[in-house]
């Protein structure tokens, strides 16, 4: 499987006024035309590892890596355009914050539209047809009502799947998705998920699967990655999990609520210092 | 029973589209009940009217027998009813710390003892006292979550309107926040309205439930009948399937 992205000691840090702090702290993996999933404690550097692969670091953080390559492209020295570019086209990103992430005063049709028609050239008509389309296909009941509301008229899921729509619309050959499907009843979900299958099995895209659910991750992704303070503390393939050697690998395993067991109060882990050594 | 908080016929409209499409619930003091169904059924919405934040177009909401006004609502209201909202990230100001978010609902309601009562805040959300001074845009997803919750706590309110409070957090981190609202709820007699589309934390934190799609509710039935199977509604039970995880052979559709 040919390799499109290599990270090797990847870091980003933020100065503060009291201290520095550390969100990623040499972190390393590789991505094939596969379903990668990243699984890890809320602030463990999840979503920051991401945002670097896509130049979307904010500027005052430093952010330095070995190697950080997308099909031969050192995104670290590569110039703002040509990354931008990047962006706009072979790359792209579903961030955490939706609806934090999608412009407020633009409908999320003429989103979709716009981001449509600047890689691709189709008349008006066409990427209205194209945008409601890929909102159907997220599921989006009564897309074109959707399309003409603005984000703050949209649930929750909803404004998940209009940023998905519009990640999806461009044909990313790499996509990093930040826990894109948190706020969706299970049934969407699966549906989602299943476009997201059909594009790493057909047209070979690239997925990297930001998650804190490790049971979807699980029945999912091919290879998960465990990251605990900012570091990969275990690789696993998908199928693996149950045989998970790391102690907070294992303890996510046991605190989940699960559908008919009765556990008041959950087992919680007992984070042991060294773990983030 | 009486209840502390219900919703009788309730509807809210935009424009011609209905959100919430005659909807009645009725929750007893005390009780956590659960909230599923569809994205875009209408659960954001019923919390929001309760917190006097949809347009109610008829039916009216009940706060411990005596009914509130469509929209307005005091200060005492929200003494009494804190919502946590589904997005942490619109709901707590980015250029604010964490010091601020948590000092604000206190000098509000004139609530002394701030310290104390942030420094625990903190520390029951799982944040220790380095993220005191934080700014909101300067946390992760999962910890903005936190301190949304520990501002709805800090005020010690009667009744949490829960919209999905752990969807962002990781199991190890969920667990911990799910036995902290056990744990005040049953300290404190707090009521809970909670929104999840995780059915396993419904069921482990309410004892009855409300499946909504379309704007309706479409099946009530106790967290006991939904684990043991016994549902009426086609609906409920693909929530059941779909629970269990992704099946690749069945997502090529
Ligand atoms: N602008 C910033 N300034 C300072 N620290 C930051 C900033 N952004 C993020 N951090 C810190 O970096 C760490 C990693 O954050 P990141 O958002 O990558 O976490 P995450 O693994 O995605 O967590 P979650 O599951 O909660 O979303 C966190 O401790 C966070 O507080
Ligand atoms: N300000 C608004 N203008 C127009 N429509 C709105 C507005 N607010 C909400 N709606 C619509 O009301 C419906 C219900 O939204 P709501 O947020 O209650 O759904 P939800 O059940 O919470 O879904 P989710 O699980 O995705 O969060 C949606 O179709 C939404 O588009
Ligand atoms: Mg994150
Ligand atoms: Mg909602």
């Amino acid at each position: 499987m040919s390799t499109m992205l290599t990270v090797d000691d990847l870091r980003v840090s933020f100065p503060t006024r009291t201290g520095v702090i550390e969100a990623v702290r040499g972190v390393s993996f590789t991505l094939g035309r596969e379903r990668l999933g990243i699984v890890g404690e809320s602030g463990s550097g999840k979503s920051q590892t991401g945002r670097a692969i896509m130049g979307l670091t904010p500027a005052h953080a430093k952010i330095s890596a070995k190697t950080l390559n997308f099909d031969g492209i050192d995104l670290l020295t590569a110039p703002p355009k040509v990354r931008r570019n990047l962006r706009g086209s072979r790359v792209a990103m579903i961030l955490q914050d939706p609806k934090y992430s999608l412009n407020p005063v633009m409908s999320i049709g003429r989103q979709i539209v716009e981001t449509l028609r600047t890689h691709e050239n189709v008349s008006k008509r066409e990427a209205r047809d194209r945008a409601i389309a890929m909102l159907e296909a997220v599921q989006i009941r009564d897309a074109g009502r959707v399309f003409d509301l603005h984000p703050h008229e949209v649930s929750g899921g909803m404004g998940q799947r209009a940023m998905i729509a519009m990640m999806l619309i461009a044909g990313p050959e790499l996509l990093v998705a930040d826990e894109p499907t948190s706020a969706l009843d299970v049934t969407v979900q699966l549906e989602v998920l299943g476009i997201l299958d059909k594009l790493v099995a057909e047209r070979g895209m690239g997925l990297i699967f930001i998650s804190h659910d490790l049971r979807l991750v699980s029945s999912f992704c091919d290879r998960v990655i465990v990251m605990y303070a900012g570091k990969i503390v275990e690789e696993l393939a998908a199928s693996d999990l149950g045989n998970a050697k790391h102690p907070y690998t294992q303890g996510l395993l046991n605190c989940m609520p699960m559908l008919g067991t009765d556990r008041h109060p959950l087992p919680v882990l007992d984070r042991q210092p060294e773990w983030a050594l | 029973m009486t209840a502390i908080v219900s919703a009788e016929n309730l509807t809210v409209a935009y424009d011609d589209f209905l959100a919430l499409d005659a909807v009645s619930i009725d929750v007893a003091p005390g009780e956590s009940f659960g909230l599923v169904g569809e994205s875009g059924s209408g659960k954001s919405t019923l919390l929001r009217a309760v917190a006097g934040l949809s347009p109610v177009a008829s039916g009216r909401i009940m706060l411990d027998g005596k009914p509130l006004d469509a929209k307005y609502r005091d200060k005492a209201f929200y003494r009494q009813v804190q919502m946590v909202f589904q997005d942490p990230y619109g709901s707590l100001h980015p250029r604010q710390t964490v010091d601020r978010l948590l000092q604000e609902p206190l000098a509000v309601h004139g609530i002394a003892d701030a310290e104390k009562r942030i420094l625990r805040a903190l520390d029951e959300v799982g944040l220790g006292s380095s993220f005191r001074f934080r700014y909101s845009h300067q946390l992760s997803g999962g910890q903005r979550q936190r301190i949304a919750i520990a501002r709805a706590l800090i005020i010690e309110p009667q009744i949490m309107l829960l919209d999905e409070p752990t969807s962002a957090l990781d199991a190890s981190v969920q667990a911990e926040v799910l036995n902290l609202l056990e744990q005040v709820r049953r300290d404190r007699k707090l009521t809970y309205i909670m929104v999840s589309h995780d059915l396993g934390v419904v069921t482990h934190m309410c004892e009855r439930l409300a499946v909504m799609k379309g704007g309706k509710v479409v099946e009530r039935l106790s967290s006991a009948d939904l684990v043991a199977g016994r549902l009426k509604e086609d609906y409920t039970r693909n929530l059941m399937v779909a629970s269990k995880g992704f099946v690749r052979a069945a997502s090529m559709a």
